[in-house]
């Protein structure tokens, strides 16, 4: 409680410091007042540091600069996403603090997925306590050497130099450390490329800096882009993590993606649900993530991809099968290959070559209008899956 | 343990020639410092260079701290319209965070780091420790310092030219296409791939120097199995050298056709493939985190022993470790890329081999506890350092640990996490370890004792804000902030400003160092032979200190009683 209160108290008053650079996702006409509103508010947050943060950088003198009126200027290469733009929410889930986002603590992010589940407990329970010891045994044997053998207490050093058995010890203990560590390792490991029949197949493109969501099985396709700090306040969203549009998952279904990027590399990765997948030009990445209470979970780009790398986070969207199924029906997709019984039948699986490797750095124009029907089975290779595929049991 | 007498070889009438000359004859200033063959002044200037490039590159981590001291964005387009004379946009500002990190990276990794321990510890003690007069190729060792300079003069020149959203070469010190080729228009990326070439030729020749140096001019009696524990470290790190950046030089040449002449390795558009170009940076990249510690573990392991009063406990076991560290070093490299949608296999394998590395770095580890064990311990300012490095370098190894599990990994890959263990291993390991010889060596090189009280003041202040700097990162990662970001969602704020904090803890002790180094060489006491007493049992200890312009005019030999 006390954190969230702190975060909610460091949310507000920080605020007010200027980072409406975020001007891609609006309008361009529509953020320049915004940014112009942004200024002398963030002029007046200079001077009086936020309550509760000695605010060094804010005492140095720079702090003053005009911010970013420039940011509307800037936001040509968004894509002509009309149709969609209107945020189409599948639910009306609000964000939980330290649910599916940090929330300033000493540990791992609380884990909504099974293999999170799994993974955390490996963690938390194996190896944390690990190297904790480890550490710590270090050190005391420092501290007790330093101790007992300070020239003051020791006038006279011993000679020794050798003890084959003390070199056999230190050499076998670490090894046995590394395999009990290594068991429940490859294990995950294991898990994590087991992955059971996609219930949804989601293929996530990377942009310089916005994430493109298709559903193939649904003809469904949008752009998300990140919330501006105006919109994020209005929309109670977390500073520079609310998107626009949502990726929108059920609840308990084995969600399959599939990324790539379009111009440099990318990284999906949402860490509630321990998934992270680098989006690659020229390539198209699996993962999958089952997520197993609704809310809304945020991510962000894991790799360096330019200047406005901080500003393209992730939000997956978890809601019930109805909500979803409604969700689609509102996005003007179709029904086909919904459920998971249909993922078979999706004969033919037409390849599909667009988007993939075309590495068009710039033209991004999402034509929802013919999109892909129905392939459930993209002809990307199941990386490792084959000799895995037995190690799984979800 | 060390004897003088002269050996019958035909040095003997070269010998007899020189001390004709008066063997401390200096030549003239320029002649000195600018076309240098002697390992000791090219020690020196590696050391000065490397002072210099560590000032900038730690001003520009400040840089980083004070823009991510609270979120949002406070400074970047003020610095980017000062660095670039006019009016700077936004994305312009953002652009320039991505090119402090990338300068960052590159200035410490190989301006600073590399210089310090390979060009200037190495130079100045690998000869002299195996007791010869200079390295083997006097004038080779002089343009691999010389290929340094116009290496950083492009990299920070760099700066000030277009590559891409704004001026400099954002792109990270991995350099990773297709953002260093088709997303940084403009000469910048080209810039620092070309000081990338120079710096690498530098060191490739540096390596072959100190190889041969090692292999074909110890004195008599001086056995590989004799060499004090720098020398091998100082072997082992050149062969990685060797091994390594001649892939990093293909590679960043691969990435410079790619930008420039219409190849398409990296490129998918013709049928390339960027993680070709990411399996051959960390082909060298990992060795090159090797490159950083192992001279450090030579230098801990001298003064370790040297304050101990005690020989290195167990020798060969510390020596075959680092040999051992450095061949597995060769074969874990896409532990750094275990999200970019590798095989369950290679996963598997890259997991396991990556664990194995903690076995060597265990010994290491428990040899240096076990040479102190028994020892009579005295806890002047290099002793301090290294007792620091081992410590630090083990909470540092230990979250290696961690992120060695591939499963594991995919969480943490590319959070501040990660950020937290390589500096844990780096800054409180590498650079520890080059205090820990600086100290050590200052009174040798310099002839002047250095202050103890500025000592060890530079050590506990810089010990408390590295610590403050860099443990709460680990927080951060764990609740998953991203690497490489100028602004971070709200609840990342605490941490980042109390690492900020930390960073200024860290500048105020880095003043101690500057004033000590300042005082020591203006007013300091002269220092004997060997200030360290019975425990420095190296060569370096029976020669004068500062040592004559050139030792060893008549070889030393080695006795055969061995020296642990």
């Amino acid at each position: 409680m006390k954190t969230l209160l702190k975060i909610i108290a460091a949310a507000a008053a920080l605020g007010l410091a200027p980072a409406a650079a975020l001007g891609q996702a609006a309008p361009a006409p529509a953020a320049q007042p915004a940014a112009e509103r942004a200024a002398p508010a963030s002029a007046a947050a200079q001077t009086s540091p936020a309550p509760g943060t000695a605010a060094p950088a804010a005492q140095a003198q720079g702090g003053a600069q005009p911010q970013d009126v420039s940011a509307a200027n800037t936001s040509s290469e968004r894509p002509s996403d009309a149709a969609v733009a209107q945020s189409t929410a599948a639910s009306d889930l609000q964000p939980e603090a330290s649910v599916g986002q940090p929330d300033g603590r000493f540990g791992l992010q609380e884990q909504f997925s099974p293999i999170g589940r799994e993974a955390k407990w490996f963690h938390d329970w194996i190896l944390m306590p690990a190297i904790t010891i480890i550490s710590i045994f270090v050190l005391l044997l420092l501290l007790l050497v330093v101790v007992r053998f300070r020239r003051s207490a020791n006038p006279t050093p011993s000679r020794t130099t050798h003890n084959t058995f003390l070199e056999i010890v230190w050499t076998l203990v670490p090894v046995l450390i590394l395999v009990v560590i290594a068991v429940p390792s490859i294990k995950l490991l294991a898990r994590q490329y087991s992955p059971p029949a996609a219930d949804v197949t989601i293929k996530v493109i990377g942009n310089q800096w916005y994430w493109e969501y298709e559903y193939p099985d649904h003809g469904v396709q949008f752009v998300s882009n990140v919330l501006t700090e105006e919109e994020a306040r209005a929309a109670s969203q977390p500073r520079l993590l609310g998107v626009n549009n949502r990726m929108v998952v059920p609840v308990g279904a084995t969600v399959k993606l599939l990324v790539t990027s379009n111009d440099v590399v990318h990284s999906w990765g949402v860490p509630a649900f321990w998934t992270k997948i680098d989006a690659v030009p020229g390539r198209v990445n699996e993962t999958w993530f089952r997520a197993e209470r609704t809310g809304i979970f945020y991510g962000v780009c894991y790799e360096l991809c330019g200047a406005r790398h901080a500003y393209m986070p992730i939000a997956v969207e978890v809601v019930s099968r109805a909500q979803y199924d409604a969700w689609i029906a509102g996005r003007g997709g179709h029904r086909r290959g919904a459920g998971p019984a249909a993922a078979a039948p999706a004969a033919g699986a037409a390849p599909r070559q667009e988007g993939v490797g075309a590495g068009q750095a710039t033209e991004t124009s999402p034509a929802p209008a013919g999109v892909n029907p129905g392939t459930t089975t993209p002809p990307v290779s199941r990386q490792g899956a084959t000799n895995s595929r037995e190690g799984g049991s979800h | 343990m060390t004897d003088t007498t002269a050996n019958a070889s035909p040095n003997a009438s070269a010998a007899a020639h020189d001390h004709s000359h008066d063997g401390d004859h200096k030549p003239g200033f320029f002649a000195r410092w600018f076309m240098s063959t002697n390992h000791k002044d090219i020690g020196t200037l590696y050391i000065l260079f490397a002072i210099v490039a560590g000032i900038i590159g730690g001003a520009i981590s400040g840089l980083m701290r004070l823009e991510l001291a609270e979120p949002g964005v406070q400074y970047l387009q003020g610095w980017a319209t000062a660095l670039g004379g006019t009016a700077a946009s936004f994305d312009e500002g953002l652009h320039l965070w991505n090119v402090l990190v990338t300068a960052h990276g590159l200035i410490m990794v190989f301006f600073m780091v590399m210089p310090a321990m390979i060009g200037g510890f190495g130079n100045w003690f690998v000869p002299i420790m195996i007791g010869a007069p200079d390295m083997a190729f006097p004038r080779m060792n002089n343009i691999s310092f010389w290929l340094l300079p116009p290496a950083f003069i492009l990299l920070l020149g760099s700066a000030f030219v277009p590559g891409g959203a704004g001026n400099g070469a954002g792109v990270g010190w991995t350099v990773y296409p297709t953002l260093s080729t088709s997303g940084s228009t403009g000469p910048a990326v080209d810039m620092a791939i070309f000081a990338l070439h120079l710096a690498g030729a530098s060191s490739i020749l540096g390596a072959i120097n100190f190889i041969t140096t090692i292999f074909n001019m110890r004195a008599p009696g001086m056995t590989l199995h004799k060499m004090p524990l720098f020398v091998w470290s100082m072997l082992v790190t050149v062969f990685l050298l060797l091994l390594a950046l001649p892939v990093l030089a293909g590679a960043i040449t691969m990435l410079l056709t790619d930008r420039n002449f219409g190849t398409h390795f990296f490129d998918p558009r013709g049928g390339g493939d960027p993680l070709l170009y990411q399996h051959l940076f960390w082909f060298f990249g990992h060795p090159e985190v090797y490159i950083m510690i192992l001279p450090g573990f030579g230098m801990v392991s001298q003064v370790v022993a040297t304050f101990s009063r005690k020989p290195v406990f167990g020798y060969l076991g510390m020596a075959y470790a680092m040999v051992a560290i450095g061949v597995i070093g060769f074969v874990v490299w896409a532990h750094h890329m275990f999200s970019v949608g590798l095989d369950v296999n290679t996963k598997m394998y890259f997991t396991a081999a990556t664990m194995v590395i903690a076995v060597p770095t265990g010994i290491k580890i428990f040899s240096w506890i076990a040479t102190m064990w028994g020892g009579s311990i005295s806890f002047p300012t290099p002793m301090l350092w290294a007792l620091g490095f081992i410590f630090m370098f083990t909470v540092g190894g230990v979250t290696g640990v961690v992120l060695a599990n591939g499963g594991v990994d995919t969480y943490f890959h590319d959070t501040y996490y990660v950020v937290a263990h390589f500096h844990y291993v780096l800054s409180l390991g590498a650079v520890f370890s080059l205090f820990a010889g600086f100290y050590y060596w200052f009174a040798k090189m310099s002839g002047r004792m250095y202050n103890e009280l500025l000592g060890q003041l530079h050590f506990w202040i810089f010990f408390i804000g590295v610590n403050v700097l860099f443990f709460p990162m680990h927080f951060l990662g764990l609740d998953g902030m991203q690497r490489r970001v100028n602004d971070y969602a709200d609840a990342y704020a605490n941490w980042n400003e109390v690492a900020s904090w930390g960073y200024v803890i860290m500048a105020v002790g880095m003043v101690f160092f500057f004033v000590n180094v300042i005082w020591s060489l203006l007013a300091g006491r002269r220092a004997p032979d060997n200030p360290w007493g019975e425990g420095a049992t190296t060569l370096e200890w029976t020669l004068s200190s500062p040592p004559p312009f050139h030792q060893f005019e008549t070889l030393p030999v080695i006795d055969a009683g061995g020296r642990h």
